[in-house]
């Protein structure tokens, strides 16, 4: 086994247990730097609490989450923000009383204290950084637009650009085109091949198309546990998959 | 800003509100209505303090506190404490068995001062406490019950239920508070006395000036990015919490600044009204703080001022002519408030008036060309 410092994410032995039901099952997990990762499964094979424990949304029973060579168990949810992890949520989760410029001034991170709060100044740095974000997330345009007023996948658009813009090193993606059109689906498939060129990216996603466009590697869960992994073509193949996916 | 291309008319449209709401409270009231009125508005812009806290806390935060009547009641306290030693000068009391007490402790069989009434005879020390003793109580509460994520509906009853104690307290300890009379027969302000009509008069303008600093305090808060993170907070608390930001300290800073405000309200009441009682501190005043605040519109500051005077002002006429109705009243109020207009007298402007307004000065600024985007739009609830 190799130590964990080659890679940029190590789960191991990650084991979460609501009320004796172990949604999650020494589950362990290696990232290697600018990997994309996706993880499939069917539905209630824990894959949201799988990044609800990296991000600390959810606490662990058992197990070790090590990233750049921190411990993530016990840190707070916005401690492990700062140390470089962004997750999206499944349900676009924006502010829908703000601008998109204002969502993304929100997310910069810099004045993030109540005193840098008070303080913070929207300077020129500000100002490009979130200009470079809007434009990457094909939403220049609507920099002034009230949030709710944005269609599905622009939402989902924007909250992807809310965690660019805090420069995170690794990226982790909830369904990111759940809902979304044809057409939304394949931008979000070039966006996401934008981002991964300098991203560690781990994504939950159901779309197989989608999958097989951006996956380094594919991570097959089932009730709380890895039950296959490898490229995408390995793990289509691999008979316990086929079994879980299609039935006993 | 090329983000705001309209912000700068904006800008001077906030403060054209604000100057108008100067206006009214500097000359047309001092100008129009006798001492004794006066007095009266004097001490509806007390509650307005509450108010204005309250809009940034429940308004923008989302952080609803049935307690605020504890925090303006602190204040008040404190305020009433030194007044109250200053009224009992060993002289002044001299029939008393203890003198140089306040007269209620004498009354209690109390022989000493309590060592919490002793910094009391400092002014300077007043003023602070004025400020921190509410707002040590919010840290408190705050840290104890955000940092624990209890928030909406369980807060909400959570103060209620800290006004309660702090009722029951005051009333219990009536050799240490002045019981369920209160701390009352204030006189002077370092020899001032503080009850004649030029006194209170002098008192108006202090409170007027004091409630438009603050109010110009909370704007600068809502302007800054912590105004925005406040309402991101409300939308999605999630959201702010895995960008970064440590909610619970945001949360605890506002509800502090909620309190402070309170507690400066409180002091000015004391101050005009002369005395300071429990009836100010539970949970029917704290409830009623909330109604000025909701009929105003929670989301506006200058809308608060205006909910607390239009309300109290109210509850005084109505008190004068049929006082067993008033309670009806404000229910009724609240609930038309809830259901019909629930961005209260600001939203009502905004959706009769505003076009209006802008008909009649429609050639001034091009700002009505272009369409107004989502920023002006939230200018505009804040004006």
């Amino acid at each position: 086994m190799s130590t964990s410092r080659d890679f940029i994410l190590s789960v191991e032995g990650l084991t979460v247990s609501f009320d004796g039901f172990k949604a999650v099952n020494d589950l362990s997990l290696y990232l290697e730097h600018n990997e994309i990762r996706v993880i499939i499964g069917p539905n209630g094979a824990g894959k949201t609490t799988v990044l609800d424990l990296i991000c600390g949304k959810t606490r662990a029973t058992d197990g070790a989450i090590r990233f750049k060579g921190q411990e993530l168990t016990r840190m707070k949810e916005h401690q492990i923000v700062r140390s470089g992890v962004g997750r999206k949520f499944q349900n676009p989760s924006i502010y829908d009383d703000l601008t998109v410029f204002e969502n993304l001034e929100v997310s910069y991170p810099r004045g993030r204290s109540v005193m840098g709060a008070l303080a913070f100044r929207r300077d020129q740095q500000v100002l490009d950084a979130v200009h470079e974000v809007a434009e990457t997330i094909f939403l220049a345009d609507q920099l002034d637009c009230r949030a709710d007023l944005l269609s599905h996948g622009q939402k989902q658009w924007l909250e992807i650009g809310m965690l660019l813009i805090q420069k995170p090193d690794l990226l982790m993606l909830d369904e990111p085109v759940a809902g979304m059109s044809v057409a939304e689906r394949k931008k979000t498939a070039e966006l996401l091949k934008v981002i991964t060129r300098n991203h560690t990216v781990l994504v939950i996603e159901h779309d197989m198309q989608f999958v097989g466009d951006i996956a380094d590697r594919v991570t097959v869960m089932h009730q709380g546990q890895v039950l296959s992994e490898g490229s995408l073509a390995h793990v289509k193949a691999d008979p316990k998959v086929v079994e879980v996916y299609l039935g006993h | 800003m090329k983000t705001t291309p309209s912000a700068s008319s904006l800008m001077s449209r906030e403060n054209l509100y604000f100057l108008v709401l100067a206006a009214l409270l500097l000359l047309v009231f001092p100008v129009l209505l006798d001492a004794f009125r006066l007095n009266l508005v004097g001490k509806y812009l007390t509650y307005a303090f509450v108010a204005v806290g309250l809009v940034l806390c429940w308004g923008k935060g989302g952080i609803l506190s049935l307690g605020q009547g504890v925090f303006f009641g602190l204040g008040g306290y404190c305020m009433a404490m030194f007044l109250k030693l200053e009224a009992s000068s060993p002289e002044a009391t001299a029939s008393q068995s203890t003198p140089g007490i306040p007269d209620f402790m004498d009354w209690n069989q109390v022989t000493e001062l309590p060592w919490f009434w002793q910094p009391f005879h400092s002014f300077s020390f007043t003023l602070i406490a004025v400020v921190m003793v509410p707002v040590i109580l919010a840290f408190i509460i705050g840290v104890a019950m955000f940092k624990r994520r209890v928030g909406g509906v369980y807060f909400a009853i959570i103060t209620q239920a800290i006004a309660a104690i702090l009722t029951i307290l005051i009333i219990g300890q009536q050799g240490f508070t002045g019981g369920a009379n209160g701390i009352t027969d204030l006189r002077t302000l370092m020899g001032w006395d503080i009850r004649g009509n030029e006194a209170k008069t002098v008192l108006y303008f202090v409170t007027s000036g004091l409630l438009l600093a603050c109010v110009l305090l909370a704007r600068h808060v809502l302007g800054s990015k912590l105004g925005r993170i406040l309402v991101a907070m409300r939308d999605q608390e999630d959201r702010v919490r895995f960008s970064g930001y440590d909610v619970a300290s945001f949360k605890v800073f506002v509800f502090c600044l909620a309190a402070a405000l309170s507690g400066i309200g409180g002091a000015l009441f004391t101050l005009q009204v002369g005395f300071m009682s429990p009836s100010f501190v539970g949970i029917v005043p704290s409830i009623e703080m909330v109604i000025f605040c909701a009929v105003g519109g929670r989301h506006s500051l200058l809308g608060a001022v205006y909910g607390a005077l239009l309300v109290n002002a109210a509850k005084t006429g109505f008190s004068e002519s049929f006082p067993e109705l008033w309670l009806y009243a404000m229910g009724a109020l609240f609930i038309a408030v809830v259901l019909a207009f629930p961005n209260g007298i600001a939203g009502l402007y905004q959706r009769y008036l505003m076009p209006l307004e802008k008909k009649i000065l429609g050639g001034l600024g091009k700002a009505a060309n272009t369409p107004p985007t989502a920023a002006a739009r939230r200018m505009e609830e804040t004006p």
